[in-house]
């Protein structure tokens, strides 16, 4: 199951929701997203929800704390959230806007990702 | 001509160029700016003459009444003489007081001719000693002027390289990095190193970093944020960041500055960062025999 309406992508892989933030994601899209993520995260029983940023070449404050918010929610409905792919220069730009997402967990890649949402679940 | 104000002077300077050369380079030996260690005798020479001629023509043809402008056309030989000058010398090593007491030098060797040549002419003598001095005055400062900017150059190409050879991010061992911080850390700096740093996690795919303070001499406020702020970027990225080297002093005075480290980890040496980050990789080192 699967849908990819502007803004991201949500696929269901063996109870994992994975999330794909486009690159050209606007401010209405990426709120879509959150309702959209909310939803199937409940709907679906997802044990881990994993947001995947690496098409992200540029973000502001307002695209840094939904991402927050993404993480925040899922975390919340009791899924095991992993932020991965961050690029450093937006990782750089997070840091410089004092925004250091302390409560959100985060990888390198979706493969480490899966490892220790595995490793958890196991 | 006679009446202009050096007159006296350009007549000392076409008649005695010699003498003046010769003068002009005994100051100097006197006043011990000879420094056959750095260049020989003959150069020096060479110089001095090169110089004298260029100067001799500046004052012929651009000091007009009692006023000259160092910048104007007249004064392109001696401009392009001295810097040449200047720049040999700044690159053997002569120091800038030495090179302005080098041009200071030729005021004495033509005050002594104007002297004799005007003894009868007091007034005459006094203005034409003022006006020499203003334009060797001038000349000297200009001196500086292009010797400070050579020194610049330098500083600014040894601060490139040093920011080059200071950020090197070392893989000790599979997805583990280090970065050994060395000198001060200012905001460019830490720019940089943040970058390199950042980028040599996702060229390793590295999950743990060791950021090493050892070899940082102080920490304060601004250093201390941003050593947190690379912690926080490498979490962002997925990876780990684990703070090493820091003394007893250092930590007293994060400590008293009231640097909150958060959730960043942070060990005394090296060692056992490294033996940390092992641990959270799974690995361990063990001995395999008992040699």
């Amino acid at each position: 199951m699967s849908d990819a309406l502007d803004g991201g992508s949500i696929h269901m892989v063996d109870g994992v929701l994975l999330v794909g933030i486009h690159e050209d994601v606007t401010d209405t899209d990426i709120m879509g997203l959150q309702d959209r993520l909310a939803d199937r995260v409940a709907s679906e029983r997802a044990q881990g929800v994993v947001i995947d940023i690496s098409a992200l070449e540029i973000v502001d404050t307002f695209v840094g704390r939904v991402i927050a918010q993404l993480a925040n929610i899922a975390r919340l409905l009791d899924a095991q959230t992993f932020l991965v792919g961050m690029r450093p220069a937006v990782a750089m730009t997070l840091v410089e806007l004092g925004m250091h997402l302390p409560e959100t967990r985060t990888a390198l890649s979706l493969t480490h990702a899966m490892e220790r949402l595995r490793s958890n679940s196991g | 001509m006679t009446g202009s104000a050096t007159s006296s002077t350009l007549a000392i300077l076409d008649e005695d160029f010699d003498a003046v050369l010769n003068s002009w380079l005994s100051t100097q030996g006197n006043e011990g700016l000879t420094r056959s260690d750095l260049f020989s005798d003959d150069e020096g020479r060479a110089h001095t003459a090169a110089l004298l001629k260029a100067f001799a023509q500046g004052v012929r043809d651009g000091v007009t009444g009692e006023d000259f402008d160092l910048k104007g056309d007249a004064w392109i030989d001696l401009r392009s003489v001295l810097s040449e000058i200047t720049r040999e010398r700044v690159r053997i090593g002569v120091e800038a007081t030495d090179m302005a007491a080098f041009v200071q030098a030729l005021k004495s060797t033509l005050f002594t001719r104007l002297r004799q040549r005007l003894s009868d002419q007091p007034e005459k003598l006094i203005d034409e000693v003022w006006l020499i001095t203003r334009v060797v005055d001038a000349f000297a400062l200009y001196t500086t002027e292009i010797f400070i900017a050579e020194r610049e150059q330098v500083i600014d190409r040894q601060r490139i390289e040093m920011l080059e050879l200071s950020t090197p991010v070392v893989e000790l061992w599979d997805r583990v990095l280090t970065l050994p911080l060395i000198g001060t850390l200012d905001s460019v700096r830490a720019q940089d190193v943040m970058e390199n740093l950042l980028e040599a996690i996702v060229r390793e795919r590295a999950e743990m970093v060791i950021v090493d303070i050892t070899g940082v001499q102080t920490v304060d406020t601004q250093v201390a944020q941003h050593l947190l702020r690379t912690a926080s970027a490498v979490r962002l990225m997925g990876a780990e960041c684990i703070i090493s080297g820091i003394s007893p002093k250092i930590a007293q005075t994060m400590v008293q500055l009231g640097v909150d480290v958060g959730n960043v980890s942070t060990r005394s040496t090296i060692r056992s960062a490294f033996n940390e980050a092992l641990d959270r990789l799974g690995y361990g080192i063990v001995r395999h025999s008992n040699v």
